[in-house]
């Protein structure tokens, strides 16, 4: 038997009382950095930096008492638990508040927060990579042009997230997505003088539109569907999040509302998560400055997509019948990203877009560990990837900072910097070998665990596909590893000064000798301490929070840990919701700025139930799940054993590889692509993308919009002239008389006719047109006098 | 009851407005004549407001004042400008047209 469990016995406190501080803080530092940063001695930067510390030690806050309240719940619930009795680990209610923010025909929308393990993990993480990220962008962004507006937009950015991570309800999620979105677009062009940077920003912001169509339409599909049993059982409209939970998971929801809702949110997650086909717009986003990548791809913007899947995810696992080991939509996304972007990630010159394209792919085992019931590695994966992705990306601004001269192109700018940059090269071979999933830095224990439950959970195919990708992802870091830091220096890293317009290395494997570069010191745009002393290590400002993350990247793994035993998965117990039965305690209608709370009590039923937990049978009146139940996969060690002999193997060969490729030059491999006519097909292909840019491009956008143009233009240029011109088409195929009878009598003579009782109109109103203001006066009266006389007249 | 008189004053005040507004050359005029225009209309609310013995005629009047003043200002401003550019505010003078 399970313990009464009050919602009073839950500890709760402050910092989780009042988490719904921790967007706020950064949007209101938003307005003042815009009106007062200027005046400011450090131009804004330091209330962005301040705002996201505050934000990160009430976020921390949370997140300790969120622990305390779990430890008050489960070992509570311990002591009255048989000893070796398998059973559900009791429902720890999240720390809901809610008020009405505008209300239209009977319609609440509200806002507030959904405080649980999930969303404090995020805002945790999310918090403190924008900490590091904006102390580093002082540093790296010193001088900008606007640099104001740089902090402005990414204090807002975080803002938009922390509003989405904590949002209760599917409105205010809309509304953090969206000012993400926003964002994003305004820091990706953020050096919109180029051409190239502001057409990124928009391919950006309009790729995710074309998801965000779906997060409307499965919003709406889903509140409808929905708002008539929540309101019944839980007193809350259909937009809320715990209330979507319990009406997906109560077995009375319809199904097809279930399944088109979650295909619609899934669309929006492919196209904010970047995955297959709508990831083209990822790379792009690169034109960007470097800490916006690292903020973009680590722990904000894409995860926005995941976060969803996980946030709403008994939508999913009814609505996609996760449950069953058949292939689903988003187990299929999922695996396609992985092996796509690896691949691209091969063909990559620049440093930043092998970055992106990995995220991509990492991305990819997220989707794919959620669409296969693997719920909390992936979470977990979304933990471990923020901090090493960060690193990396910060890595990679560190090498154009002080080691490139400002590019991003390993073949012709890196190489060799390993010496020059130690502190750099060492956080960036520390999270490349845990992106990789090297034991025991933190990928491991993510990744590893998404490929582990994947195949334990029956998508046996899927397993396999993560495998090949973990050999990918190896590969492909150690490629770019070796082009930065090791090798002959080339370009900029050897200390030659080239300027823009140097023509690019052909876009082909094997490249010009970096000797075929000239030096040359006429065109140098920077400051003349990049250019005085060659390659050097960055200032502590940027070094720092390298340090900072790759210490985490080595340990943020331990932190669920499931190679140590039970003690060891803490995410496990404080993150993943648990699937217990839990009953509707009763509600507390909501009037205007007054807060909803949903008592919840933890059930002392049957022990059948009890121990099944959710998704097993659907739950009686009065009672709701608000989580699935999920399989954990038992750790083996010969399985991890498997993966870890694949990434060391993917490591070696690809290390192997790129010495005898890129230094000795070894004869059979060199200009490969030159000789084999499938290999250079392959790379063609891939160096294209797919072809998948100039599918939208070309074919897509061209087909909708183009029409959409030349309709316009053509019955804007005059309906009657178009008219003609059909049917004279159609008469002159069918027979001369048609045309000559009908056409030029009747239809041109209606052009002929309305043009000259256009101009004749025109010609007798021209008089009215005087110019003179009290004659305009007169007509004004004259109407007015009329309009009154025509009201009397129709009133008497 | 006086409210046919203020009717009535309204409707003169108006009368005026609208010859100022249709003869006048100067710009300035015609504005102050507008001015009048809508004061009639304001008596005319508050005329019918005092009948029906409710204060929402009053409320529409105040607003009106508002209105008026920011209107002014605005066209105030224009002829300003029209006389810096122009040296002139007589309205025939504006005429671009050909006629």
């Amino acid at each position: 038997m399970l313990a009464q469990m009050n919602s009073e016995v839950m500890s709760s406190g402050w910092f989780l009382d009042h988490a719904f501080l921790i967007p706020i803080i950064p949007a209101v530092t938003f307005v003042l950095i815009i009106f007062f940063g200027k005046k400011l001695p450090m131009k804004g930067s330091e209330l962005g930096v301040l705002s996201m510390l505050t934000s990160l030690a009430l976020a921390g806050g949370a997140a300790w008492q969120w622990i305390q309240r779990v430890n008050s719940v489960v070992d509570g619930a311990h002591e009255a638990v048989a000893e070796g009795a398998h059973h559900v680990a009791p429902y720890v209610s999240p720390v809901i508040h809610e008020w009405t923010w505008w209300q239209s025909g009977g319609f609440h929308f509200g806002i507030g927060q959904h405080i649980d393990g999930l969303a404090l993990t995020l805002l945790v993480v999310v918090a403190f990579i924008s900490s590091l990220v904006q102390i580093y962008s002082l540093e790296y962004l010193r001088g900008d042009r606007r640099y104001t507006h740089f902090f402005a937009a990414l204090t807002l950015f975080s803002a938009g997230m922390l509003c989405m991570v904590l949002a209760p309800n599917m409105v205010q999620l809309i509304l953090g997505w969206e000012i993400m979105g926003l964002c994003s677009f305004m820091l990706i062009g953020h050096w919109w003088e180029e051409e190239a940077n502001s057409r990124a920003a928009l391919k950006a912001f309009f790729t995710v539109r074309v998801g965000d169509m779906g997060l409307l339409i499965g919003t709406a599909i889903l509140f409808f569907s929905a708002n008539s049993w929540t309101q019944k059982n839980l007193g809350v409209s259909g937009f809320n999040i715990s209330g979507l939970s319990a009406w997906a998971m109560s077995g009375q929801a319809s199904h097809s509302a279930l399944t088109w809702g979650a295909v619609a949110l899934f669309i929006a997650c492919i196209g904010k998560s970047g995955q297959f086909p709508l990831h083209t717009w990822l790379p792009d986003a690169m034109a960007g400055p470097t800490p916006v990548s690292s903020l973009l791809h680590s722990s904000t913007m894409v995860v926005a997509g995941v976060f969803l899947v996980a946030r709403v995810y008994p939508v999913f696992w009814e609505g996609m019948k996760i449950g069953d080991t058949n292939i689903n939509f988003i187990v299929l996304i999922g695996g396609i990203t992985i092996v796509v972007a690896a691949l691209l990630a091969f063909v990559q010159h620049d440093i930043k877009k092998v970055l992106a394209y990995s995220t991509v792919s990492q991305l990819g085992y997220m989707m794919m560990g959620l669409g296969a019931g693997a719920w909390l590695p992936a979470v977990f994966h979304i933990f471990t990837h923020a901090f090493f992705k960060a690193c990396l990306f910060l890595s990679a601004g560190s090498v154009s900072h002080s080691g490139s001269h400002h590019s991003f192109d390993m073949k012709k700018d890196m190489g060799g910097l390993a010496k020059k940059m130690p502190i750099t090269a060492a956080t960036w071979i520390i999270s490349t070998l845990a992106l990789a999933g090297v034991f025991p830095l933190a990928g491991f224990f993510s990744k590893d665990e998404i490929i582990d439950n994947v195949g334990h959970n029956g998508y046996n195919a899927f397993m396999i596909v993560g495998l090949s990708g973990a050999f990918l992802t190896a590969a492909y870091m150690t490629r770019a590893t070796y082009l930065t830091f090791f090798g002959k220096a080339r370009g900029a890293a050897a200390g030659e000064h080239h300027d823009e317009h140097d023509a690019h290395a052909d876009a082909h494997d094997s490249h010009d000798a970096p000797a075929a570069h000239d030096a040359h010191d006429s065109h140098d745009t920077h400051g003349a301490h990049d250019a005085a002393h060659g390659p050097h290590e960055s200032p502590k400002l940027i070094t720092i929070p390298l340090m900072i993350l790759a210490a985490l990247a080595l340990v943020a793994g331990l932190s669920n840990a499931t190679p140590f035993g039970e003690n060891w998965e803490r995410f496990k117990k404080y993150v993943e919701p648990s699937a217990a039965y839990v009953a509707i305690d009763g509600t507390v209608a909501s009037g205007p700025g007054e807060a909803v709370v949903v008592t919840q009590q933890n059930v002392s039923s049957e022990e059948a139930v009890a121990e099944e937990g959710c998704a097993v049978v659907a739950p009686e009146a009065g009672m709701a799940c608000y989580f699935p139940t999920i399989h954990h996969a038992p750790f083996k060690w010969s399985k991890a054993a498997l993966s870890l002999i694949i990434v060391a193997f993917g490591l070696l060969s690809s290390w192997m590889f790129c010495v005898q490729y890129y230094t000795r030059r070894n004869k059979r491999l060199v200009g490969l692509t030159e000789r084999s006519k499938v290999l250079r097909g392959g790379y063609t292909f891939l160096w294209n993308k797919y072809y998948l840019d100039a599918l939208y491009e070309k074919v897509i956008v061209r087909s909708i919009a183009h029409p959409i143009a030349a309709a316009a233009y053509w019955v804007n240029q005059n309906i009657l002239d178009g008219i003609v011109n059909g049917v004279g088409k159609v008469s002159r195929r069918v027979a001369g008389w048609v045309y000559r009878n009908i056409d030029q009598r009747v239809v041109d003579g209606a052009v002929n006719g309305s043009g000259a009782a256009a101009r004749g109109t025109g010609g007798a109103l021209r008089p009215v047109q005087s110019g003179k203001v009290n004659q305009y006066g007169a007509l004004l009266f004259a109407a007015a006098a009329i309009g009154a006389l025509i009201l009397v007249i129709i009133n008497t | 009851m006086l409210t046919a008189q203020f009717l009535l004053l309204g409707a003169v005040l108006f009368c005026i407005g609208v010859y100022g507004v249709l003869a006048r050359k100067n710009a300035v005029m015609v504005l102050m004549s507008i001015e009048l225009i809508l004061n009639s209309v304001n008596i005319n609310l508050l005329a019918f407001s005092v009948r029906h013995g409710s204060v929402d005629g009053n409320t529409f009047a105040l607003y009106i004042i508002a209105i008026a003043a920011a209107e002014v200002g605005v066209g105030l401003a224009l002829v300003l400008l029209i006389y810096r550019n122009r040296r002139t505010i007589a309205l025939d003078d504006l005429s671009e047209m050909k006629g």
